[in-house]
């Protein structure tokens, strides 16, 4: 492109088709790589089964590596990495090559044999492959946002870069999707023997599409035009985090903005439902209908508030929703657990159904005993309780304290009222989330804005957010802790509800960026044009 | 308002240290002591990736603040 036709496309913006192109290009292929990124921790029970028996200490230690590092480590240096070939190459190129080693990755994972088959060789695929995947998400999202804003009206950004904003939350629903499909298309077995591949296998495919939709599109108008005038900076690493007026921005849009959208992020979706399944006790189908539902219904918010930020600013908008959300999320979790806690219910007469099954162990010695007792109660909720206890004739034979598993069916009535409470924790999701990708552009230059953007967004997200699952289990097992303790001591219980301790994290994160995003961030810069 | 903006930084630096004794203290040590080689990975991860990130850019955060960089 020549200089003219560059400050032609810049000063007139693209026409409605073009712009609804570069919009689904960069949204359809970050899609699939939040799809494919959500699976391997969607399927991560089946996985784990798979390339890392827990009786193997070094396939455990790999499957730590692979949960922790991905997430850690490699999606904030991914960002770096390609951040940094973003403004020294090029949007376009940069979030092809992301595309294709997500897809890759993700297709191989779904080829690689068990461990039983190749040994060793299995979990060290798996965690190359998984680390891959983090690289290629911390480079993906930085590009397909700054592309599209590059391309957006100005007085449109929000609302055309919302699009690359649902991508997230939609990612997680099809994969939600695709694995409930999978699973009722064929035997509980089967699946549980190769049916887990066929979400791993079919990303090829709409990696495929994506890739040539990106193929021919064109670069960046603004990257296209900073090329041209020789405005691309040599080291854009050392220009973003060595210089201060550059990195005191990184620094705010960390600790102003990504911080509490990362921690509000992860609260409505992942936290929403690991409460549902660990401390609600509802069955794994109902609870992921209950999140996909919630988010199938909440994600048109994100274009509303993408649309609304630019109406009204941005920064009202994403604070207010981190504020709503960490003043409401223990009302909101209290009231999830109280529909699903069979103890306020009220058990249907001669409704208990109850069975003993008792199977070997250990040779012809010991027995396992097992109880499953299903109660049913009058709002047309179910707890199957199920018991497992050893026993045996023989004294050397130690008792031991019976294993006891809940699982939770709820009536129709507590199931639309637990949609309608994650519902409104999604909606927090996108009002912190939907303008956010345009905050992000708007806060640094063209030079440096795909390395610049990345970082802050990664960090926020999945170390901040990534964070949430080990720190609130922490937080919540201290309470029960201390209230076992109290209760052997015949004291009262210092924690009167220590299923909502959890929660602290993303209240006290949530509220110091709310603080810190309110002191220091300018809500009327809008120019990206440098 | 850009006094108190100063100001506040002296908060952010004491929360970057706080992070940091959540993080090793409360955190790592207890994982390291544990021994086994699961609980290694998120200790080695806790006390030289989150820590320097958070606790570092935290408290450089408070010192720019201190500085005035973020006048409004």
């Amino acid at each position: 492109m020549n200089t003219t036709m560059l400050q032609n496309e810049i000063s007139e913006g693209f026409d409605g088709k073009k712009l609804r192109k570069v919009i689904a290009a960069s949204s359809v292929g970050t899609l699939i790589e939040w799809y494919d990124f959500y699976i391997f921790g969607s399927l991560s029970v089946i996985i784990a089964t798979k390339f890392f028996p827990s009786d193997n200490p070094t396939a455990a230690f790999l499957s730590t590596l692979a949960t922790f590092a991905a997430g850690f480590v490699v999606r904030p240096f991914g960002a770096l990495f390609f951040g940094r070939l973003g403004d020294l190459l090029g949007r376009k190129y940069t979030f092809l090559v992301t595309l294709l080693i997500m897809g890759f990755s993700t297709f191989a994972i779904g080829l690689i044999p068990s461990y039983s088959s190749i040994g060793f060789l299995a979990p060290i695929l798996v965690l190359t492959l998984r680390l891959l995947q983090g690289l290629a998400l911390g480079g993906e999202y930085g590009g397909a946002a700054t592309y599209v804003a590059e391309h957006a009206e100005p007085n449109k950004r929000g609302l055309r870069t919302a699009w690359i904003q649902t991508t997230a939350s939609l990612g997680l629903f099809i994969s939600l999707l695709v694995i409930l499909a999978t699973k009722k298309s064929m035997s509980l077995e089967a699946f549980n023997d190769w049916g887990w591949r066929i979400p791993f296998l079919i990303s090829i495919v709409m990696v495929g599409i994506s890739y040539f939709i990106r193929k021919n599109m064109d670069e960046s108008p603004l990257f296209a035009q900073a090329k041209h005038e020789g405005k691309i900076v040599a080291n854009p690493l050392k220009e973003s985090f060595g210089k201060k007026l550059n990195f005191k921005f990184v620094l705010l849009a960390l600790f102003g903005a990504t911080m509490g959208q990362g921690v509000v992020w992860y609260t409505g979706q992942f936290y929403a439902l690991s409460f549902l399944q660990k401390v609600a006790n509802i069955e794994f189908e109902q609870s992921n209908y209950i999140i996909a539902i919630s988010l199938a219904a909440g994600t048109g918010f994100f274009i509303f508030f993408g649309w609304l930020s630019d109406k009204i600013g941005r920064k009202g908008i994403m604070l207010a929703g981190m504020l709503i959300a960490i003043s409401t999320y223990r009302p909101i979790y209290q009231a999830m657990y109280e529909l699903a806690d069979v103890n306020q219910k009220t058990e249907k007469p001669n409704s208990r159904q109850s069975r003993t099954d008792y199977h070997m162990m250990d040779g012809t010695v010991t027995l396992s005993k097992v109880t499953r007792t299903i109660y049913s109660y009058t709002d047309g909720s179910q707890l199957l309780e199920e018991r497992t206890e050893k026993v045996s004739h023989l004294p050397s034979v130690q008792r031991e304290k019976a294993v006891v598993k809940k699982t939770v069916h709820v009536g129709q009535q507590a199931f639309w009222l637990l949609i309608l409470l994650v519902f409104i924790q999604v909606l927090y999701v996108t009002m912190v989330y939907g303008p956010i990708a345009a905050f992000l552009v708007e806060m640094f230059p063209t030079a440096i804005r795909y390395t610049s953007m990345s970082l802050p967004y990664h960090i926020g997200n999945g170390i901040f957010g990534g964070l949430l699952p080990a720190v609130a289990t922490y937080l919540a097992a201290k309470a029960n802790t201390a209230n076992e303790v109290a209760a052997a001591a015949g004291q009262s219980l210092p924690y009167a509800k220590p299923y909502l301790e959890g929660l602290w994290y993303p209240i006290i994160i949530g509220g110091v960026c709310f603080v810190i995003g309110l002191l220091y961030i300018n809500g009327k810069d809008r120019e990206i044009n440098d | 308002m850009n006094n108190i903006r100063r100001i506040a930084g002296a908060i952010w630096i004491l929360l970057g240290i706080a992070a940091a004794y959540f993080l090793i203290v409360e955190q790592a040590i207890p994982l390291f002591a544990k021994g086994d080689m699961e609980s290694l990975v998120p200790a080695i991860i806790y006390t030289f990736i989150l820590s320097p990130i958070i606790t570092g850019g935290m408290c450089v955060f408070g010192l720019y603040a201190l500085q005035s960089e973020y006048e409004l």
